[in-house]
C-alpha cells in the first residue's frame, strides 16, 4: 500500500511537473506536427500521389503520431530526472523507504502520460487534415503505450549518465532523431534499394512505426507479429537495466 | 536504546583517498548530538552512508536495530534528513513539496496534506505553501527543508548545517524549535560549524578528523577539560597599574578593556575580589572565544600530530 502511494506521489508530480509547462511541453507538438501535415501531407503530398494504397497524408498520419509519443516521452523522462539530479531534489526520493523499481516505474509512467497525452493531441490535430481509420484498436494501442514505454525507460537511463544538460540532447539530437526519420515515418522501405532496406530493418522504430501503422492502415513493410515481440523484449532489457544502475545508484550516489 | 550503531565505517570514494577509516559511533535513543570536525574530515560522508546517499565501502550501520545492509527501508523510514545545501525543487510550491515528501514515505495524499500544514504552520511557513520555493529567503528556504523533513515524523532527525546563513534571530528561533522537537523525543544529530550552536543545543559529542573519531564525549565532561579561560573584562574607568591577583593573570587589551586568564578549577569569584580591592569596577564580562571552539582546535590539532 505504501509503495502504492509513493508511486501516485510520483506520477502526479510527474504530471503536473509537464502540466505546468504545457507552453513548453503540450504546445510545441501540436504546432510542429500541424506543420507537417501541411507541408508534407498537403502541399508537398498532393503531388506524390498514393502510397501503399493510401493518400501520402494518410500513409505519414501514424508515423508522426509515433514520432509525438516517442520523443514527449523520452524528453518527459530524461529532462525530469536530469533535473533531479541537477537540482538535488533526487535525494527526496533516495533517502525515503521506496525501492527502486517503484522510481523507476513512477518516472516511466509520468512518461508515458505525457507521450499519451501528445499522441491523441497529435491525433486530434491529424483529424483535421486526414480521414483518420482504426484497422485493429487493440495493435494501436497496444503499440501506441509500449512505444511510450521504451522510449520514457530510454531517457530515463541517458538521465543516469548524464553530467550535463548537453548529455541529455547529444541522445536525441544525434540518435534518436535519425532513427525516427530513418524508420519509415515518411516513406515505405519499400521505396528503398534492397541492400538499405535490409540496413533498416536493425532499425528498431521501424517495428513500430510499422506496426502502429498497420493498427490504423492495415498495411506494413514488416511482419506484425515481429514486432510486438520486439518491443516488449526492447522494454524488458531496459527495463532490467534501468533498474540495475538505479540499485547500484550509478550517477546518483557516490 | 541505541538511536544510532555505526561499527568500523569505512568509505573509499573511487578517485579518492579513505574519506572514512573505520568508524565506530553510538548515539543514544532521545540524544542531542554533535558531529563536528573540519571540512572534508568525513561529516557529510558519515550522514550521507547513514541516509543512503552515499554507498559505504564496509563496516555496519543500524538506525534503531535496523541494519542498514538488511532492512533498508525500515531504516530510512526512522530517518529525517535536513542536508546542508538546498536540494529541492525551487519551481515547485513550498506545500507541494512537504506533501510529496509525505507521499514517498507512503502517507496518503490527505494525511500528507494534514501533516504537511501541521509541519508549515510550526515553521511559519503555512502563508507560503502556493509559492515556488525559489521565492523564499534564506532562512525560510532552511525552515522549509526542516518542514519537509519532519512530515513523515522521523524518529532520528539529521541535520546537516541547518543554520549555516541564517541571521542570528532565525538561528535562536530554531533553536528553540529543536530544543522542543528533541524534548518530544526526537533524537537528533547535528553537524555545525558554529559551534557556539553545538554548544547550546548537544548534549554529547564526537569529534570527527582524518575519517576517523578524534574524541567521544558528553559536552560537560569535554568543556571541563578546557585548561583555561579567556575572559574579556569591561571595566569603568582606565587603570594606571594592573593588580598582581594569585592564579590569575590580567592584560590591558584597551583603556578600559582588559584579559583575564583564569585557570581551570579555579572559580571567578577570587578575580572579583581581588579587582574590588584594586578599586576596578567590572561593568561586564565575555568569553574571549567560545569554549568549545577553544577545545575544538586544540582537539584537532592534537589528533593531527598523533596521526602524523
Amino acid at each position: 500500500m505504501k509503495y502504492w502511494v509513493a508511486f501516485q506521489t510520483l506520477v502526479i508530480k510527474e504530471i503536473l511537473r509537464f502540466s505546468r509547462i504545457w507552453v513548453q511541453t503540450v504546445l510545441p507538438p501540436a504546432i510542429t506536427t500541424a506543420l507537417y501535415f501541411v507541408i508534407f501531407g498537403t502541399l508537398i503530398g498532393s503531388q506524390l500521389g498514393e502510397m501503399d494504397g493510401f493518400r501520402y497524408i494518410d500513409f505519414i498520419v501514424p508515423g508522426l503520431i509515433l514520432m509525438a509519443v516517442i520523443s514527449n516521452s523520452y524528453a518527459n523522462v530524461v529532462s525530469s530526472f536530469y533535473q533531479a539530479k541537477f537540482q538535488g531534489n533526487v535525494e527526496e526520493m533516495l533517502v525515503a523507504p521506496i525501492p527502486p523499481w517503484v522510481i523507476l516505474l513512477g518516472y516511466v509512467t509520468g512518461g508515458v502520460a505525457r507521450g499519451v497525452a501528445i499522441g491523441i493531441l497529435v491525433t486530434l490535430v491529424s483529424m483535421f487534415f486526414s480521414d483518420l481509420t482504426v484497422h485493429s484498436y487493440g495493435i494501436t494501442l497496444g503499440v501506441f503505450v509500449l512505444t511510450s514505454v521504451l522510449f520514457s525507460l530510454a531517457g530515463f537511463i541517458n538521465a543516469v549518465y548524464a553530467n550535463s544538460f548537453d548529455d541529455i540532447s547529444i541522445i536525441p539530437t544525434f540518435v534518436l532523431t535519425p532513427l525516427t526519420y530513418l524508420g519509415g515515418v515518411f516513406y515505405s522501405i519499400k521505396l528503398l534499394p534492397e541492400f538499405w532496406q535490409q540496413v533498416s530493418l536493425a532499425n528498431p522504430v521501424l517495428y513500430m512505426v510499422n506496426a502502429f501503422r498497420y493498427g490504423l492502415l492495415g498495411v506494413s513493410d514488416i511482419e506484425v507479429g515481429l514486432a510486438i515481440p520486439i518491443i516488449l523484449g526492447f522494454i524488458a532489457v531496459l527495463f532490467l537495466f534501468a533498474l540495475l544502475l538505479l540499485k547500484r545508484g550509478v550517477g546518483i550516489k557516490s | 536504546m541505541q538511536a544510532l550503531k555505526i561499527r568500523n565505517l569505512e568509505k573509499t570514494y573511487a578517485k579518492g583517498p579513505h574519506a572514512l577509516c573505520g568508524i565506530d559511533l553510538d548515539v543514544e535513543e532521545g540524544d542531542f548530538f554533535a558531529l563536528l570536525g573540519p571540512n572534508g574530515a568525513g561529516k557529510s560522508t558519515t550522514i550521507g552512508i547513514i541516509c543512503s546517499l552515499v554507498n559505504k565501502t564496509s563496516g555496519t550501520v543500524e538506525v534503531f536495530g535496523h541494519d542498514l545492509d538488511r532492512a533498508p527501508e525500515a531504516v530510512k523510514a526512522c530517518i529525517g534528513y535536513v542536508p546542508q545545501e538546498f536540494n529541492f525543487n525551487p519551481f515547485e510550491p513550498v506545500g507541494e513539496i512537504v506533501i510529496n515528501q509525505g507521499g514517498y514515505y507512503g502517507l496518503a495524499r490527505a494525511e500528507a496534506h494534514h501533516r504537511a500544514e501541521v509541519c508549515l504552520r510550526q515553521l511559519e511557513l503555512w502563508g507560503k505553501r502556493e509559492e515556488q520555493a525559489r521565492s523564499l529567503s534564506g532562512g525560510m528556504k532552511r525552515r522549509l527543508m526542516i518542514a519537509r523533513a519532519l512530515v513523515h515524523r522521523p524518529r532520528l532527525l539529521i541535520l546537516d548545517e541547518p543554520t549555516a546563513g541564517v541571521d542570528i534571530e532565525i538561528r535562536l528561533s530554531m533553536w528553540d524549535f529543536l530544543r522542543g522537537i528533541n524534548a518530544d523525543g526526537t533524537t537528533i544529530i547535528l553537524t555545525t560549524h558554529y559551534l557556539e550552536e553545538a554548544e547550546h543545543l548537544c548534549r554529547n559529542i564526537a569529534i570527527i578528523n582524518e575519517g576517523r573519531i578524534a574524541e567521544r564525549a558528553r559536552m560537560h565532561e569535554m568543556l571541563r577539560r578546557l585548561h583555561q579561560q579567556d575572559l574579556i573584562l569591561d571595566i569603568a574607568e582606565p587603570v594606571e597599574a594592573l593588580p598582581q591577583i594569585e592564579g590569575y593573570q590580567l592584560k590591558r587589551l584597551e583603556s578600559c578593556i582588559l584579559e583575564a586568564k583564569v585557570a581551570s578549577g579555579r572559580d571567578l569569584s577570587g578575580l572579583f575580589v581581588g579587582l574590588a580591592e584594586a578599586g576596578i569596577r567590572v561593568v561586564s564580562m565575555r568569553n574571549k572565544q567560545n569554549r568549545l571552539e577553544q577545545l575544538f582546535l586544540d582537539m584537532v590539532g592534537n589528533h593531527r600530530e598523533r596521526t602524523a
